[in-house]
């Protein structure tokens, strides 16, 4: 095998400092199967909004739900339903593959604070993935573009200050 | 039959998010760590998303109206205004210190982890705050 191919050097030698772009560094990671993986975890996600526009002529945008249900405005057909199969779902899904899951990054004081800054951005900016990411983007919406920019620059930008965990 | 429908087109969405990868915090922080240990196979998660749902969206909104209403309820704001700007810079850091948006967040609900009732606790809490604090407002993107 060759010097710096595998998973280990390729961390180490990210551990070693800066290095010039390459996409074999992190080309490790980028396995088929997690590709196809996204692809098709994508696709039903494409899936999942487009049957709700189709029978309920509605956004599939989460934080906009979550919203318009703490305001009593639960949707008894649309919204409960939806977001009670997101949690019955999760709960399958931990059953079966725990490990999709992963490990929370943080502790819980800065997930409560990330929680807040979630809650109070999506709501400031209309929108978070599911609504802007994939549901505005679709539509060719400007506003959502602009949205998605922002926050995956900004998730950048703090990714690479506050580090990947800790 | 109605939330019969909803509740399909939730289950399907927490399926999505679970093979994909995006109820991993740890997957979706290092796909966040361009500057670092960048994992871009997430970039592919949006893909199929918008490469199933642009032109499927096209056709359904070809319909003069959806299965179960009378109308489609679809989002008439289209302004770039700060508030939009700073609310998804907002959210931006929050998603990058927590690898958590709403949608993965609520699915991982489903495993009664502790750390994730915090995340999602606040996350209400911020939702129901600037509600109360922006009501009238022009909400839902609806005039």
């Amino acid at each position: 095998m060759k010097k710096g191919s595998d998973p280990f050097s390729a961390r180490l030698a990210h551990k070693r400092g800066p290095t010039p772009f390459s996409f074999r560094r992190y080309s490790w990671r980028v396995t088929s199967t997690s590709v196809l993986r996204a692809l098709l975890g994508g696709s039903l996600i494409g899936l999942a909004v487009t049957l709700a526009l189709l029978s309920h002529g509605r956004v599939a945008g989460i934080s906009g739900m979550l919203g318009r249900v703490l305001d009593g405005d639960g949707g008894r057909t649309f919204r409960i339903p939806f977001l009670i199969a997101l949690v019955a779902v999760g709960a399958i899904a931990a059953a079966v593959t725990p490990a999709s899951f992963g490990a929370p990054v943080r502790g819980a004081a800065v997930l409560a604070v990330a929680g807040v800054l979630v809650g109070v951005g999506t709501t400031l900016g209309n929108g978070c993935t599911s609504g802007h990411g994939v549901c505005g983007i679709s539509r060719f919406s400007l506003r959502s573009v602009v949205a998605t920019m922002t926050f995956m620059l900004a998730g950048g930008i703090t990714v690479a200050i506050a580090g990947a965990h800790g | 039959m109605k939330p019969l429908t909803a509740a399909l087109a939730g289950a399907l969405f927490a399926l999505g998010l679970v093979i994909s990868g995006m109820a991993d915090p740890s997957k979706v922080v290092a796909f966040l760590d361009v500057t670092g240990n960048w994992d871009p196979t997430l970039m592919f998660v949006m893909a199929g998303a918008i490469g199933v749902h642009a032109p499927l969206s096209r056709l359904v909104r070809a319909r003069r109206a959806p299965l179960w209403e009378p109308v489609f309820h679809l989002p008439t704001r289209s302004a770039i205004d700060p508030r939009l700007i700073i609310g998804a810079a907002v959210f931006g850091v929050g998603w990058g210190l927590s690898g958590y948006c709403p949608g993965p967040a609520i699915v991982s609900l489903g495993t009664g982890a502790t750390p994730v009732l915090v995340f999602a606790g606040a996350m209400i809490a911020g939702i129901a705050i600037t509600r109360l604090l922006l009501r009238g407002r022009d909400l839902d993107g609806r005039s």
